[in-house]
């Protein structure tokens, strides 16, 4: 396995009217290429700006952030734009699919800014929406697809490019227990099938335990960081 | 990303909220068709007026008898019988900057040929007449300097009267009375057709004027004597150049009015079109400013657009679309409605331009270049009023909008 992320003393703080807010004192980490991660931790402890830098919607006051051995938290914001759309795959609470928009747009809507031919895209949508077992409802609108569809076009429009790393977070969070299970097997499914990096943003601990590594945040910093034995298995069938 | 997609979206975008679209357009869609209607109107009223003095003919002056002055009471033009022949004849033989010079009396009589009759305006002129006012002769020939020795009984006719009182027949040699004197027809003239006022100028009958004079009129005077100028620059120069001429004939000391008066068709005909150019200018602008009102809606719009939207452009922004690609997307989206506007706006324009010409019998002229410029104009306004809508959408921050609610 090899480096994919490498989080080095990174600091943010943020600005309220004259109040200054640490999010994140020092933070420093390292993610293979390959790994499960959940990020656990309560609201406050800097979790959400640790994915925002890692998706590189966000810049660090001080410290690097290294992806694919590149150093990226300081590029312009095009520069991150590219990234985004080749190399990370988001996956939201609240789905953000564009509304009145069929499964197979929104599947195809991060194509649409890095050149593909219509032809091509139509294929390659079709082909990662069959992945997330969503190959008879292309043409469904959100509002037609029950949540947990809703989240599978979501992690489908996430593959779309073959990003080597995929954001999640809190996936789970409008979902019930059932779908929750189910979703999550799927992201498990593609860590182990399909070698992508997972992170994982949650609060509840029996939806990080699909995760190998789990890390805790308070205060702006990680107080624990380990690889747990026990993960819960992949849903046979 | 093409150019084709970023228009497919913003179609999309506009689909979704037709009537908002409409709406919005047709501020726009008015402000063009306005624009339009108005320029075609102003248009036509300036080609009228060209058309209007060209058949006055060109570097054409007018000289009227003066007002009679009596006791204090000063009558209107035309009351005193102070013109001649002979200021004619001098101003002719005297002046440099003036080319022709032909005295008229005009009175209206009842023609008769043969069993038919018809009542039209006698014209008594010279044979420069023909010059001065661009007459052409389409059959026989027009009066000559042995007419007006003479006091020829010759006429000219004009089409209307040739048609009146002798339908399909040869007028030319032909007898026609004017108060029981008869006339032989040596010319048929050219068709001139109507004025801008509508009156039909081949509705006319041209004799000698010392005929008219003479034999019908039984006076010694002339009613009034045309001037046509060596060029259009020297209309002025002849101008001043009569008034000396005429004080000094007519003895008028230096501190009299003079006993005439001197007319300029061409400033009259400047004023006119002046005053048309004025309008267009006008009712342009005005027209402009709802075009202007049209782009502030556009613009307004596209702000709530933004907002509505912000979730939607966090979105596009996290799956790796760069500012200008929002910007673009939301741009087109501006330029799309005005375009559409000023489209709908050129056929609302030259429509109702179309029914003002048919209902309100009012010339109007559309010039295409003027469609062009509307719409490239409607184009710019779009542009314009959705540029800040666009950076204000481009520069969002995607954290920011993917958490707006």
């Amino acid at each position: 396995m090899s480096e994919l992320i490498r989080v080095e003393d990174v600091h943010k703080t943020y600005r309220m009217g004259d109040v200054e807010v640490p999010a994140l004192r020092g933070i420093n980490l390292t993610i293979e290429h390959g790994e499960f991660v959940a990020v656990m931790g309560s609201s406050g402890s800097g979790k959400s700006t640790l994915m925002n830098i890692l998706g590189c919607l966000d810049r660090p006051n001080t410290g690097k952030y290294f992806l694919e051995g590149h150093e990226v938290g300081s590029l312009k914001p095009d520069q991150w734009a590219y990234i985004r759309n080749k190399r990370i795959g988001f996956v939201f609470q609240g789905f953000n699919l564009l509304s009145r928009t069929t499964a197979l747009e929104n599947v195809e809507l991060p194509m649409m800014y890095n050149g593909f031919a219509g032809q091509e895209r139509h294929q390659r949508a079709i082909e990662v929406l069959s992945l997330v077992g969503l190959d008879k409802r292309l043409d469904h609108t959100p509002n037609q697809l029950s949540g947990g569809q809703q989240q599978r076009v979501a992690i489908a429009r996430a593959l779309v490019n073959r990003p080597s790393l995929i954001l999640a977070d809190e996936p789970t969070g409008n979902l019930d227990s059932a779908t929750s299970n189910e979703i999550m097997a799927l992201f498990q499914q593609l860590n182990t099938g399909q070698g992508i990096t997972i992170i994982l943003v949650t609060h509840e601990a029996d939806i990080a335990a699909y995760a190998r590594r789990q890390i805790i945040f308070r205060d702006g910093l990680v107080i624990s960081d380990r690889v747990s034995e026990q993960v819960i298995a992949k849903m046979e069938h | 990303m093409q150019a084709f997609m970023t228009l497919r979206i913003a179609l999309r975008a506009l689909a979704r909220n037709k009537l908002r679209a409409f709406l919005t357009m047709l501020g726009i869609i008015i402000g063009v068709g306005a624009v339009i209607a108005m320029v075609a109107i102003g248009e036509g009223a300036k080609s009228t007026i060209r058309a209007q003095i060209a058949a006055l003919g060109t570097n054409v002056l007018i000289v009227l008898p003066g007002s009679n002055v009596q006791g204090g009471v000063r009558a209107g033009f035309g009351n005193v019988n102070t013109l001649l022949d002979s200021d004619a004849k001098a101003m002719a033989r005297e002046l440099p900057s003036v080319a022709f010079v032909s005295p008229v009396l005009r009175r209206q009589d009842q023609v008769v040929a043969g069993n038919l009759n018809w009542g039209t305006w006698a014209q008594g002129v010279a044979p420069e007449f023909q010059q001065i006012r661009d007459w052409q002769v389409a059959e026989g020939r027009f009066l000559h300097e042995g007419d007006m020795d003479s006091a020829a009984k010759v006429a000219v006719i004009g089409q209307t009267v040739a048609r009146q009182l002798f339908g399909n027949d040869d007028a030319l040699d032909a007898v026609i009375r004017i108060r029981n004197i008869p006339f032989r027809v040596v010319g048929i003239l050219g068709a001139k057709g109507q004025t801008g006022q509508g009156t039909d100028q081949d509705d006319t009958i041209m004799i000698p004027y010392t005929t008219m004079q003479k034999r019908l009129m039984r006076i010694t005077w002339v009613q009034s004597i045309v001037v046509k100028a060596v060029s259009a620059e020297r209309v002025e120069e002849a101008e001043e150049q009569i008034t000396l001429l005429l004080r000094q004939r007519h003895r008028i000391g230096p501190e009299r009015e003079d006993d005439f008066n001197v007319r300029n068709l061409s400033d009259i005909a400047e004023a006119a079109t002046t005053t048309a150019r004025v309008m267009a200018v006008l009712l342009g602008s005005v027209a402009s400013i709802s075009l202007l009102v049209g782009g502030i809606g556009i613009m307004n719009i596209m702000l709530v657009s933004v907002t509505e939207r912000t979730r939607e452009i966090g979105i596009r922004m996290a799956v790796g679309a760069r500012s200008r690609d929002i910007m673009l997307q939301f741009l087109v989206e501006a330029v799309v409605m005005a375009a559409t506007g000023g489209l709908i706006g050129i056929l609302l324009g030259v429509g109702s331009s179309e029914v003002i010409k048919q209902w309100a019998q009012w010339p109007t002229l559309i010039d295409p270049a003027i469609i062009a410029i509307a719409f490239l104009f409607s184009g710019a306004v779009g542009v314009f009023f959705g540029f800040y809508p666009a950076k204000k959408a481009a520069n969002l921050d995607p954290i920011d909008a993917l958490r707006y609610e």
